[in-house]
């Protein structure tokens, strides 16, 4: 009953700004901290007995790889959000959250590039790790122009949702990829069964890494939903205005407006 | 601290990570800016919300 009605509440585009935006300056703060924690951490772990120093490309590799598929599973719950519950803030977050998502994968897979060449001799091999991840990115890109292509935001939320589903597919696909076929990429040394097979001494800098990127995700997706959020109040009053202008030369304008303030964020 | 004889490839990994964090973090402040800034504008016109609150008050 209370987490209906918190997720009631947080429906509501003004009440979630106004929580927003007493929360946001402590997530940035929190963010930076665990970033300098993480940052000092990986500086003086050790190196490692086979790969020397390019073991530090670890500690910003696998957060943003993490990322890169925790990203879209949120969008995915978001996608469920617009078409099964129709949330009003399920597509604002989907639609927030694609660019940020795009740009950890693309770092992921520009890092994991830098860290390939010196340990693989080669930037890339087309195995199915690297292959399904550099398919995720390209499919960040195209959700990210299916909802500029659509001018109208409903419309565009249930075509990308459906597309975002289908997509999730891709993140069991780039999970077990590594178990699935033989690749180059090595297997999961973290999330694994029987525990992780990394030493503490580079697992604890990870973990505070992959935490602070996470932190960062979540408050940069928060701050990217408002301005989404006054991105539609802004469409909304546009139309609005174009309404009473309308209204002016010609008598019939009144349903278009009532349609114009039914957008989300315009109540 | 000595990064040993593949620094390039460190330094570049995380002078990357930076950069791109970095224009995510101004790409967000300058969207969050350009949307108020318009918001303002239009209610200057006399446009208003059926609340009648500024749409460009937040908090």
């Amino acid at each position: 009953m209370k987490l209906t009605e918190t997720l009631t509440d947080l429906a509501n585009p003004t009440r979630f700004l106004a929580l927003t935006a007493r929360i946001l300056p402590w997530l940035a703060a929190a963010t930076a901290i665990l970033l300098a924690i993480g940052l000092y951490q990986s500086a003086v772990a050790p190196d490692d007995y086979q790969q020397g120093a390019t073991v530090k490309i670890m500690f910003v590799h696998v957060p943003n790889a993490w990322l890169s598929m925790f990203v879209w599973s949120v969008m995915s719950v978001a996608a469920l959000g617009t078409l099964v519950w129709r949330h009003p803030l399920a597509d604002v977050a989907a639609k927030a959250a694609a660019p940020i998502g795009a740009a950890f994968t693309f770092l992921a897979l520009v890092t994991g590039s830098l860290w390939g060449r010196p340990m693989w001799g080669t930037y890339w091999e087309w195995d199915a790790r690297l292959t399904s991840v550099l398919i995720l990115f390209l499919m960040y890109l195209g959700l990210i122009a299916l909802w500029r292509a659509v001018e109208d935001p409903s419309r565009a939320a249930r075509a990308a949702a459906v597309l975002t589903l289908v997509g999730a597919i891709n993140i069991p696909i780039i999970k077990f990829s590594v178990d699935w076929w033989n690749t180059l990429h090595q297997p999961a040394s973290v999330l694994r069964m029987g525990g992780s097979t990394l030493d503490k001494a580079f697992l604890w800098p990870l973990l505070v890494m992959a935490i602070a990127f996470s932190l960062l995700f979540i408050t940069l997706h928060l701050a990217a939903m408002r301005n989404e959020i006054l991105r539609r109040r802004v469409r909304s009053l546009q139309m609005m205005q174009a309404s009473r202008v309308s209204f002016t030369t010609e008598a019939g304008a009144g349903p278009r407006e009532a349609g114009a303030s039914k957008e989300i964020g315009a109540a | 601290m000595s990064l040993g004889p593949y620094a390039s490839f460190i330094v570049t990994s995380y002078a990357l990570v930076a950069a791109v964090v970095l224009l995510l973090i101004i790409w967000i402040v300058a969207d969050y800016r350009r949307q108020q800034t318009r918001l303002k504008e239009i209610e200057a016109s006399g446009v208003t919300r059926r609340s009648g609150r500024s749409a460009a008050d937040i908090r």
